[in-house]
């Protein structure tokens, strides 16, 4: 048995002329929270299903728990939960009807799958809801039952494909908080999302664009790689500062947030003199150097190849 | 107000859906066309060649003489011959012929005296059949020698009918059995061909696949709550029916289910096999349709299967509605049991074997 959980080796998926995932590289350790970012359309739900073996790669090989993918699908089935994008629980069925359903599934025992439920029910706060219809629940009550389902045999690897997109920041919280006992019990979690705060939580990030994973790394790592980078511009006029900024050479992107500009360079400066001569000299604008944030490094790597807009 | 305008929007969006859906494109066309070929050609209210067979007791001439005859008459088709009125009768019963010519042994004094001179026993359980049967009681008979005169003209009876299962002749007593067929067709195909197109367009089925239930556990379990189903709807229709209609029941319970069970399987997994094969429910309920009309239309339920053509009737031995009709008039109307009609139900069970196979084949853990 090797160290890591999942292993990709240039795996690449096409539709037609497509390329939807391509070359990526991972390597992801036992018990870890694993992160992928991307924008809509990057890839990220084309590259779990590889990783759980519903989608047949066009190149490349992949290793999860030791299975091969996708000869070795159906093993690896018994040991992995996955949660999907899309709500795909039954409906017409009750909270509890789908878990007894799934855990019928997998095989559990009455006993256990009673227990097991019970547990669960509790765990994510769904003992009120366990006769309500699935689709006469909110978003957010049915992203926790469909986690509790996707729990229910105890798999070693789960797949979260943007589990929280229809759930309000204290739900997300307290949803990052199971997340963390689940992986602190030693299941290996990979989450993909759009949300920065999100991706921030993980252990280890990649992030995604256009089907390429760009950079991979602990999230801190990644911000502190643009030390300097970042300077945050305070003052009048800053539609036009922007304006000006942007043809220059030196700088990535600028973008406006409230009353500030935030400017990533390509390059760090050392001193906010050099950064101030940029600028246009009749304003009397307050400039100094911010802390990187993951959006920065967001916009880092995918505009790292593109000409500034 | 109408606006012209956003008729047009919606009809222009209609027509576009249409053009991405071949096989609804493909419905249109084909389901007038089918039912051109089925309505003109296959489906044939004049009956002919009706299987028959034979018993001679005589060994005379002139037995051949007017078996010679009654076969110019295209009605029947002579497909055996027997030595015993007891075997005849037993064939009767089986299905394998739907009337028997018995000559007796004193034919030649018959005809000396001008008597009627044979016995027909007729299934008369399809009234279509045995009306067409019924005709040639008084077809005139031209013997050579040995006849009064005036015998056997348009006047007077050449044979004597014995009307088996169904005196009266009641057309109830055929469809009511049929009915179940038909209904059982109609709902088993319908819930299955859904079954798995519904999953696919919730989106339950990416969750299906990942868990570690095999494509075969999936199908049979999706099955056996619509065998229930189709028993309820059995008991319906001959326990009601028949009470309401008056319909005899000759055969044997057993017999019965073990027909009706065979054939709700054999309608479950061609409606599985749909399921496989469309992408919507809108096309699985299309297919279904398409299957639908050939399968009732052809199986003998409204129109008698031996007036068919060959070629239609080679079509319909492809549909299991054609079997089950045989099977249950055969079982309920006629008392037959099981080992009469063996190649029916073999033929149902290995259809619902092959087509299971071939519904969990297509179906692949995989989304690609
Ligand atoms: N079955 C398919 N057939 C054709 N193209 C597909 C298919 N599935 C995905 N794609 C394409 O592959 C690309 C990646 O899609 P994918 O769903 O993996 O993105 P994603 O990162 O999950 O996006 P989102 O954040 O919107 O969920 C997209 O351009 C998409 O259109
Ligand atoms: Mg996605």
């Amino acid at each position: 048995m090797t160290d890591a959980a999942i292993v990709a080796n240039g795996l690449t998926r096409r539709f037609g002329d497509l390329v939807a995932v391509n070359d990526v590289d991972l390597e992801i350790a036992h018990g870890q929270i694993y992160g992928f970012l991307g924008p809509n359309g990057s890839g990220k739900t084309t590259l779990i299903r590889m990783l759980c073996g519903l989608l047949t790669p066009s190149a490349g090989t992949a290793r999860a728990l030791d299975f091969q993918l996708p000869e070795q699908a159906e093993p690896l089935r018994r040991r992995i939960g996955y949660m999907t994008q899309k709500f795909s629980l039954f409906d017409d069925l009750s909270c509890k009807e789908n878990l007894n359903f799934l855990a019928r599934i997998y095989g559990l025992d009455n006993s256990q799958r009673q227990m097991r439920i019970t547990t669960l029910l509790n765990q994510f706060n769904l003992e009120p809801l366990s006769s309500r219809q699935a689709g006469a629940m909110s978003g957010g009550q049915r992203q926790r039952l469909a986690l509790a389902a996707a729990t229910l045999h105890e798999p070693e690897l789960l797949f979260l494909d943007e589990p929280t997109s229809a759930v309000d920041p204290q739900n997300r919280r307290d949803f990052w908080e199971t997340l963390f006992d689940l992986s602190e019990a030693g299941t290996t979690l990979l989450v993909s999302t759009h949300y920065m705060d999100e991706a921030e939580r993980c252990h280890q990030l990649a992030i995604l664009d256009n089907g390429n994973l760009k950079t991979q790394g602990v999230p801190a790592d990644l911000m502190g790689a643009l030390k300097g980078r970042v300077i945050d511009v305070q003052g009048d006029g800053l539609r036009a500062v922007r304006q000006q900024l942007m043809t220059s050479n030196e700088v990535l992107s600028a973008a406006q947030q409230g009353d500030r500009l935030r400017v990533l360079l390509k390059k760090p400066v050392q001193d906010i003199g050099v950064f101030k001569q940029w600028l246009p000299g009749d304003q009397t604008l307050h400039c100094e150097p911010a802390k990187a944030t993951l959006e920065d490094v967001f916009v880092e790597t995918t505009q790292a190849d593109e000409t500034p807009c | 107000m109408l606006s012209l305008r956003r008729i047009n929007a919606v009809t222009l969006k209609e027509f576009a859906h249409m053009s991405r859906d071949r096989m609804t494109f493909g419905m249109i066309i084909m389901i007038p066309l089918v039912q051109l070929l089925l309505f003109g050609y296959a489906i044939n209210t004049m009956v002919r060649d009706i299987p028959i067979g034979v018993v001679d007791l005589s060994g005379s001439a002139a037995a051949r003489v007017i078996t010679e005859q009654v076969r110019v008459s295209q009605v029947v088709d002579i497909v055996a011959t027997y030595n015993t009125p007891d075997a005849a009768e037993a064939a009767i019963v089986a299905g394998e012929i739907r009337a028997a010519l018995i000559f007796p042994e004193n034919l030649p004094q018959r005809i000396a005296s001008g008597r009627t001179v044979a016995q027909w026993l007729v299934d008369a359980s399809d009234t279509m059949v045995s009306s067409a049967l019924l005709a040639l009681r008084s077809m005139p008979l031209r013997l050579e020698a040995g006849a009064p005169p005036g015998a056997y003209s348009a006047s007077t009876p050449s044979f004597e009918m014995a009307l088996l299962f169904n005196p009266e002749r009641r057309s109830e007593v055929n469809i009511v059995p049929g009915l179940t067929a038909v209904v059982l067709t109609m709902t088993m195909i319908l819930f299955t061909s859904l079954a798995l197109v519904r999953e696919r367009e919730r989106g339950n089925m990416e969750l299906l696949i990942t868990t570690p239930v095999l494509p075969l556990e999936l199908m049979i379990g999706k099955l056996l709550p619509y065998v229930l189903v189709g028993c309820v709807q059995v008991g319906i229709i001959l326990g009601l029916g028949g009470w309401i209609f008056r319909i005899p029941f000759a055969g044997s319970f057993t017999a019965l289910a073990g027909v009706t069970l065979a054939f709700i399987a054999a309608s479950l997994t061609l409606g599985l096999l749909i399921s496989t094969l469309a992408r919507t429910q809108l096309q699985a309920m299309q297919m279904t349709i398409f299957v639908l009309l050939p399968s009732i239309l052809l199986s003998g339920f409204m129109f008698p299967y031996d007036a068919m053509p060959e070629a239609a009737q080679y079509i319909a031995e492809a549909f299991p509605a054609t079997h089950y009709i045989r099977l249950v008039r055969g079982v309920v109307l006629r008392g037959a049991d099981a080992g009469h009609m063996l190649p029916d139900i073999l033929w149902l069970l290995g259809f619902t074997a092959l087509l299971l196979l071939v519904a969990s084949a297509r179906f692949h853990k995989r989304l690609d």
